[in-house]
């Protein structure tokens, strides 16, 4: 509750690159595919996630085009199925749900809790080649003439209604869904195993919470992904009736499995974003997250209900009106921890001393959006709503708002946070607020007028629509291009910084965590002497005496 | 509602008005409506709430007005706060969503049947008077109307936006929605469920009539077999008479008045009599056998289309006595006897109605 002294950002210009950094620790192709470094791991994440989330967005960009007029012109009805198909599975499944675990988490999750590694180097790298088997599976099925069933693989259109790739599809999916699995459990171990001396579970930023929380759902959902897709092929191929109402099966029971899994994936994503944006809200507010155990708990306490919310997929699907009501219940429930969290930010930023920094930018977006995602989440729990609202554009615009505005947000805010950390050098600050905000506007203009577009009643997965609905579609689809130039924007200026962006210094930002209290990049073993954590995250007075301190050393 | 009716009515005749909002065509929109507006209030309250935070903080705690942070640590009062608040209205939020859901998926027991057939890629609506329709339906208004649904393939929904209903239609089992219709005109109806190529082109168009007009749009679409008239043709023509012949010898339990009764099985429990338990006791005897008698009833899965079920059930639900059974039963045998009788067990019994 006392005044700390003001640190000063440290002269930049003086800054050299270290000699020697986990990057050029080794050299050649061969280093990078054999490494068991999870810096480099998540680097190797890094440039694949990337290349996924450019394929997925093509294929939004293809989508709002054909939506542009209400005729299903651009491409027939069958391409446009495969279209929206493949975006769905590769944002989710190759993009959302590694994003910020396996790039951020991978990188950050060691050095934070003072180790040297994960607890499972090789197995980190397993789980990459996973995701790369996997994501190369589905793009097979793409280029083999792709897949229509919807991300969500309905049976029994699934099943036996289909002539499309299938089989090859939902293999890639089951792979990369092991690679998750894999990632969570290493995750797991170490933060239980590995945390140098003094780091408590209080101690540990609220980063490391989030992930914690997201790695057991990845733990204990994936599986049962993977039990639903292999039903899925064993009904294909050899027609063993589980799902087949004529033999006896129940097509409701696919539903049950596959939302087990893929409501709890919307924690899974969103989780480790909440974990970036308690990061940079503290940062550059220069204060302890408001209420830290109440955000950490919150973490916990939404993996927990998030395994108990997943009927409200299927409230017209002719559940029991009793089970609809438990499950409306429980979903009213988990939007809690959730308000929890955003008044906790906001109130971070109470008394602190504010700058606005990109993350920072990413980060009040990642805000804004995300509570328009979540209270347009509650329209869809609540019963009597949901039968008007589910599977129109509503429910569109609700994911989108949480998974795109929300968890896309708070991973560029991430990567540009870490960006020096990890690359040790900085981005070129205007463009990168440009993008910024460009993405912030380009989003709302984009996902808004969905919002209309549903409760007027337009079904998702038209590729013709009546055309009394072209107005918003054609705001919506303008939408998109200013979304589009967003997020081409920092692929361009970060890979100019590669090369040409300013040195960044070990802690351009004057952050607390462990990882800012190393080189950049860091070394590969991080911590040339094991690291003891004496004092709370979040701790500024700390900092500032410290840096204090080495200022007189020098001097 | 703590809003003027002068005030509310001006504020929804504008709404419907402009294109941003649906027309209210069901006595069930109106409550939706009145739902959608809290959830609306709320978000805009929400959203306006934390952004004035995240502004006011901005501009009061920058750097240059707050060089110094000063540090804390949270207040128990402040999150208790922030945690009860947001839960009250969210419970509130779900008891009015739960009793609108009870609203909308209960119907009304005097509700005007009709069926439903979703296929690929075609709704196909059955009135009980025979009359068909594809990609339309119509209904009058001021009366409920209840629709019995199922899919022949994959699964569909059924979706009029203008009345706030939507149900998921499922291969293997009937569901139902209903809504009683307040104005007239034509009204889109959309498949929301993805189910294929031609998902976006599985839209219909819902005409209420006002009363009127339905009886003389019945007349005129009338195909002189009504629902019940079709499965009494097909329960003779697929020998359900022989057995359930409704005399005490029968092999089938009598079926008069069976529909809303309940019977006990031969494992002891006991079931209600429904459209439901017709049709999986018309496809899976073995597992609905009626106390007191054998399990001998062959299976009739992929011999009787969904429509064909339909019409069997139609006529099993309107049977009060044994009289037209019987009827059934002296007319099949005569014209069995007639020409040639085929082989027993020669006959494959084919799709009876396409």
């Amino acid at each position: 509750m006392s005044a700390q002294t003001i640190v000063s950002l440290p002269d930049q210009s003086t800054a050299k690159m270290p000699k020697r950094h986990y990057i050029n620790n080794e050299h050649g192709l061969l280093s990078w595919l054999l490494t068991g470094d999870h810096k480099r791991i998540a680097i190797l994440y890094l440039i694949s996630i990337t290349f996924f989330f450019f394929i997925g967005g093509a294929f939004a960009g293809l989508i709002r085009l054909e939506l542009l007029t209400p005729q299903s012109d651009l491409v027939a009805a069958d391409t446009y199925n495969k279209f929206f198909t493949m975006h769905g599975i590769i944002m989710i499944f190759l993009f959302l749900v590694p994003s910020v675990p396996a790039t951020l988490g991978n990188f950050l999750i060691p050095i934070m809790l003072g180790a040297k590694d994960l607890a499972f180097p090789k197995i980190n790298l397993l789980s990459w080649y996973l995701y790369l088997a996997g994501g190369i599976f589905t793009l097979t099925a793409l280029v083999l003439g792709g897949v229509d069933t919807g991300w969500t693989f309905t049976t029994p259109l699934s099943t036996h209604y289909l002539n499309t790739h299938v089989i090859t599809t939902a293999l890639g999916i089951f792979v990369a869904g092991f690679s998750s699995i894999f990632t969570g459990l290493n995750f797991i171990v170490t933060i239980h195993r590995m945390r140098c001396p003094g780091m408590t579970w209080f101690k540990m930023p609220l980063f490391v919470w989030s992930h914690y929380a997201a790695s057991l759902l990845m733990v204990l959902g994936t599986p049962v992904l993977a039990i639903a897709l292999v039903l899925v092929l064993l009904e294909r191929l050899f027609g063993i009736g589980v799902f087949d109402p004529t033999k006896g099966g129940d097509p409701l029971l696919f539903q049950h499995l596959f939302w087990f899994y893929s409501h709890p994936a919307v924690y899974i994503m969103i989780l480790p974003g909440m974990g970036v944006i308690s990061e940079v809200i503290a940062t550059f507010s220069r204060k302890r997250v408001f209420g830290y155990s109440a955000v950490a708990f919150s973490s916990v306490a939404i993996a927990l209900f998030g395994f108990f919310v997943w009927e409200h997929h299927m409230f017209i699907m002719g559940v029991s009106n009793y089970s609809a009501l438990v499950f409306s219940l429980l979903t009213m429930l988990v939007a809690v921890p959730s308000a929890i969290k955003v008044f906790n930010w906001s109130f971070t930023l109470q008394k602190g001393s504010i700058t606005f920094e990109t993350p920072m930018l990413y980060a009040f977006a990642f805000i804004g959006l995300f509570t328009i995602g979540g209270l347009t989440g509650v329209f869809l729990g609540a019963l009597g709503m949901d039968i008007h609202l589910t599977e129109t554009y509503f429910i569109v615009a609700h994911f989108h708002y949480v998974m795109v505005g929300g968890m896309l947000m708070a991973f560029l805010a991430g990567i540009h946070f870490w960006w020096p950390k990890m690359t040790g050098r900085m981005y070129p600050e205007s463009l990168s607020k440009l993008s910024a905000v460009t993405s912030f506007i380009g989003f709302n203009l984009t996902f808004m007028p969905q919002f209309i577009l549903g409760y007027l009643g337009m079904p998702r997965r038209y590729a013709a629509y009546p055309p009394e609905f072209q107005v918003l579609n054609v705001l919506s689809t303008a939408g998109a291009t200013v979304l589009g130039v967003g997020f081409l924007l920092p692929l361009l200026y970060l890979g100019w910084s590669l090369k040409y962006g300013a040195i960044a210094g070990n802690n351009p930002w004057q952050a607390t965590g462990l990882e800012w209290q190393i080189q950049s990049p860091p070394p590969t073993e991080n911590f040339l002497e094991t690291p003891i954590m004496d004092h709370e995250a979040y701790d500024y007075e700390w900092l500032a005496n410290k840096t204090k301190h080495e200022v007189t050393t020098v001097g | 509602m703590g809003i003027s009716p002068v005030l509310w009515q001006f504020l929804t005749n504008w709404l419907h008005g402009s294109a941003l909002f649906p027309a209210e065509a069901s006595s069930i929109s109106p409550w939706v409506d009145a739902l959608y507006f809290f959830l609306l209030l709320m978000t805009v309250f929400g959203v306006v709430l934390v952004g004035a935070l995240l502004t006011f903080f901005s501009v009061r705690y920058r750097r240059e007005r707050s060089p110094v942070a000063t540090q804390v640590e949270g207040s128990t009062l402040l999150e208790a706060t922030w945690t009860i608040i947001p839960l009250a209205i969210f419970l509130l939020v779900f008891v009015w969503g739960a009793l609108l859901y009870f609203r909308i998926y209960n119907p009304p027991t005097n509700a005007l049947n009709i069926y439903v057939v979703g296929k690929q890629w075609m709704w196909k609506a059955e009135h009980p008077g025979g009359q068909h329709e594809i990609n339309a339906l119509h209904v009058p208004m001021g009366k409920p109307v209840q629709l019995t649904m199922i899919s022949q393939d994959v699964f569909h929904s059924f979706s009029i936006p203008d009345f706030r209903v939507k149900r998921e239609v499922i291969p293997g089992r009937y569901s139902t929605v209903w809504f009683e219709a307040t104005r007239p005109g034509t009204y889109h109806l959309f498949c929301t469920q993805y189910c294929g190529t031609q998902h976006s082109g599985m839209i219909g168009e819902v005409t209420v009539l006002t009363p009127v007009d339905y009886q003389k749009w019945l007349h005129e679409s009338t195909s002189g077999m009504s629902l019940a008239q079709n499965g009494e043709r097909l329960f003779a023509s697929m020998g359900c008479n022989q057995c359930h012949s409704g005399t005490a010898a029968a092999r089938g339990p009598n079926l008069a008045g069976v529909y809303g009764s309940k019977l006990t099985l031969t494992d002891g429990s006991q079931v209600l009599v429904t459209d439901a338990y017709l049709r999986d006791a018309i496809l899976s005897p073995s597992q609905h056998v009626t106390a007191g008698f054998a399990p001998i009833m062959p299976t009739y899965q992929g011999q009787i289309s969904e429509d064909g079920l339909i019409d069997l059930v139609e006529y099993i639900k309107g049977l009060q006595s044994n009289y037209r059974v019987q009827q059934t039963l002296v007319t099949s045998t005569s014209s069995d006897a007639a020409p040639k009788t085929p082989e027993p067990g020669t006959t494959t019994p084919e799709m009876v109605k396409p």
